[in-house]
């Protein structure tokens, strides 16, 4: 793992050339076309991308437009993954018989949370058992936003979407959201991490590794919605820092199945009197609105309560002491 | 004319004989998911790769779903792309079946055709092809192991020819066909080889000017599968009609220099008229059921019947003219339809061929026999009744009944 030897500067990451362009149609400050762009500055060579049916998808590759500088797929909402195994033996075998031009060509595979969490679990399950070579990028933005804010496995408890409303008798999403990153760890794969776009270095670095390792690797990232999260546009990368900084998403790494903390979450770790109560970050995103009303005060506490625990799990995976008071 | 390849033969099933033809095709990708009576052909493949017979890249997936997108995204990359199915399985992979078709992945496909659930049944029909008829694929049923074999080297021809570039559906019934031996005449692989050639691309224009290969090539970018709204998605699905119209023409084309090559034919490669030059009565299908059917139509002509059978081999597109020529001078028609159209008054291709034969001057009468469900064997008495009820038909002038359950119970 070569991945510090990158420097990946601004002045870097503005030279090279935009892969994915401008003139889609994301809404103003959203967080997965911020996340799209910065990734495909940190490609490496030739490179294929496969994407699931999704937000991403439709605004970018309106016809006869598109935003895709590189050779770009889409065939359905589960097949991110089963489009990258295709594409990777396609590669494989054409390198093999002396028909591909390129000596490598990087495959990514990008899905929203619906795309990884529920429809295209399978796939992406599968794709990772079989080995291909691929870097499969879950943007999250924690619901299924391209079709009206339902909810996803990916959705956060406590949060108001349109198939999980904050009515009178149901305050919001029951369940809780899928650790899709452990999941994915279970796979024992080479590469699985969690980023966020507000550390765009980290980020970065992450993607480069994702591609240069040999087989399968995961890069789970936060991707603020401010359509979905009823949020203000203008502070969705604020977000993404805060939920770094409120440890309700936690920025690791596993590599081989050695899980370390990435720095972001490092700082948090050694210094537990700063990190953040929940409701700093809560606070100000309308899905989140009724619960800081008195009668949710326990749906406060809850999200708090799973947060502090899910973050000790994280700490205890990494090999960190919990200094949590 | 040129002399034809030398061939061997070798005692394969169906499954087998799809098996070999796709390793002699030199496929790239192979992308597939075991269900009966499909199994045979993955699993044959799978020793061709262990053994490192073939280069192929054998992708082992975890569902049908996944095969069709695999096979269609190694088919966009660039790749000769293969896979094998039947029931469940190609219901799994309906969704895909329409991308396929819709990105023009020239992908060939074996389906060993078997009932859906439910009650669940491994056996033959042709609900699992039929119900998947309007998804932009070409569909070629096979009559016996030799023909399986055959259609799929021509498969991979027709999909490729850049005025179709469409996927291709190979049929061969369940267990009829897919488990039973049978001697069947292999080309050697050279010839095969020679006779599909390397994959060739389609040429297509960018927004630049340039003259690009149609395939995701990182020299030259391309975007594929976009989102075409209510300004753009008609044109697209119109030229899947017209890619449809060219497969005829190539369809035939191929089954002629096949032909030259293995001294085997299939009428015109759409459909195959037996005895029906004279025919009075006739019978329609596909598949295997035509080989008993002409054991059939044999013994009535030996006793003065003016019996013959139109077997359909090419189903999509269907080839209307190729049909109202057969029939031209036929006045009775039973169609069969190894599969049914719920609530559809008749089965689909009694639909279609009724529909068909709407337009032409002297209509026969056609009445349709639903048979062999989850592989009720059909026997040659019972096959012999359609014939004796067209005569029926004839003397009366009248149809009693249009829809017919050959072989079912009560």
């Amino acid at each position: 793992m070569t991945g510090q030897e990158w420097k990946f500067t601004t002045k870097d990451i503005a030279e090279k050339p935009e892969l994915f362009r401008s003139g889609h149609r994301a809404c103003a400050g959203c967080g997965p076309a911020t996340v799209l762009r910065l990734i495909m500055k940190a490609t490496r060579g030739p490179t294929i991308v496969t994407e699931a049916t999704g937000c991403m998808e439709v605004v970018s590759s309106i016809y006869p437009y598109t935003s895709w500088g590189v050779p770009w797929l889409h065939t359905a909402f589960e097949t991110a993954a089963s489009n990258a195994s295709g594409i990777e033996a396609a590669l494989k075998v054409m390198k093999r018989k002396g028909r591909l031009k390129q000596e490598h060509v990087d495959v990514i595979a990008f899905a929203g949370d619906g795309g990884t969490y529920d429809i295209g679990i399978q796939a992406l399950s599968g794709a990772v058992e079989r080995g291909h070579d691929f870097l499969f990028v879950l943007y999250d933005n924690e619901a299924y936003m391209n079709t009206g804010i339902q909810r996803s496995g990916g959705t956060p408890h406590g949060a108001a979407t349109t198939t999980s409303p904050a009515g009178k008798a149901v305050p919001g999403k029951l369940e809780y959201k899928k650790p899709i990153a452990d999941i994915m760890v279970a796979h024992d794969m080479p590469y699985v991490a969690t980023a966020s776009p507000y550390y765009w270095k980290d980020m970065l670095t992450k993607v480069r590794k994702g591609l240069e390792v040999e087989g399968p690797a995961f890069l789970h990232v936060f991707a603020p919605c401010p359509r979905g999260w009823r949020s203000n546009p203008a502070k969705s990368i604020e977000y993404s820092k805060l939920a770094v900084e409120t440890c309700v998403f936690p920025v690791w790494e596993s590599v081989d199945g050695q899980c370390g903390l990435s720095t972001p979450s490092k700082l948090v770790a050694l210094a537990p009197q700063k990190k953040k109560p929940v409701s700093d970050y809560l606070r100000g995103q309308g899905r989140f609105r009724h619960m800081f009303k008195p009668e949710n005060k326990m749906l406060l506490e809850e999200v708090q309560r799973i947060t502090d625990e899910r973050w000790e799990r994280v700490l205890k995976k990494c090999g960190e002491t919990s200094k949590a008071a | 004319m040129q002399s034809l390849a030398k061939q061997k033969m070798v005692a394969l099933s169906g499954d087998e004989a799809v098996a070999y033809a796709a390793k002699q095709s030199d496929v790239d990708v192979v992308a597939a998911y075991p269900i009966t009576p499909q199994t045979i052909i993955v699993e044959k493949f799978s020793e061709y790769v262990a053994d490192g017979e073939v280069e192929t890249e054998f992708v082992c997936v975890e569902s049908e779903h996944s095969a069709m997108a695999a096979s269609l995204s190694a088919s966009v990359a660039g790749a000769r792309a293969f896979t094998a199915t039947a029931s469940a399985g190609l219901a799994l992979m309906h969704e895909m079946l329409f991308v396929t078709s819709g990105c023009r992945a020239p992908v060939v496909m074996a389906v060993a055709n078997r009932a859906l659930s439910a009650p669940i049944n491994i056996h033959g029909d042709h609900s699992d092809s039929m119900a998947q008829r309007d998804s932009g694929w070409v569909q070629l049923y096979a009559e016996n192991a030799q023909e399986a074999y055959d259609s799929i080297i021509q498969a991979f021809r027709i999909a490729e020819n850049a005025d179709v570039l469409l996927p291709v559906m190979v049929g061969l019934d369940g267990f009829t066909l897919s488990h039973t031996l049978e001697n069947v005449e292999t080309l050697m692989d050279a010839d095969v080889k020679e006779f599909i050639g390397t994959r060739q691309f389609s040429k297509v224009l960018t927004h630049e000017g340039k003259t690009v290969p149609f395939r995701l090539d990182p020299d030259n970018p391309m975007t594929l599968g976009p989102l075409a709204l209510q300004n753009y998605y008609f044109e697209f699905k119109r030229q899947q009609e017209e890619a449809m119209k060219n497969a005829l023409g190539v369809i035939q084309q191929v089954n002629s220099e096949y032909a030259k090559v293995s001294g085997r034919n299939y009428g015109d490669g759409l459909v195959e008229a037996y005895r029906l030059e004279d025919a009075e009565v006739a019978a329609i299908c596909l598949g295997s059921t035509a080989g008993t059917m002409k054991t059939v139509v044999d013994g009535l002509r030996q006793e003065g019947v003016k019996a013959g059978l139109l077997r359909l081999r090419t189903f999509r597109p269907l080839p209307v003219e190729a049909i109202r020529s057969a029939l031209a001078n036929v006045k009775a028609v039973a169609v069969m339809d190894r599969c049914m159209s719920f609530g559809g008054n008749g089965g689909p291709v009694f639909h279609e061929v009724r529909h068909l034969l709407y337009d032409v001057d002297k209509r026969p009468f056609v009445v349709n026999y639903i048979y062999g469900l989850g592989g009720r064997d059909t026997s040659p008495t019972e096959l012999r009744s359609i014939y004796e009820n067209l005569q029926a038909i004839l003397q009366t002038g009248r149809v009693e009944m249009p829809i017919q359950y050959l072989g079912l119970r009560g």
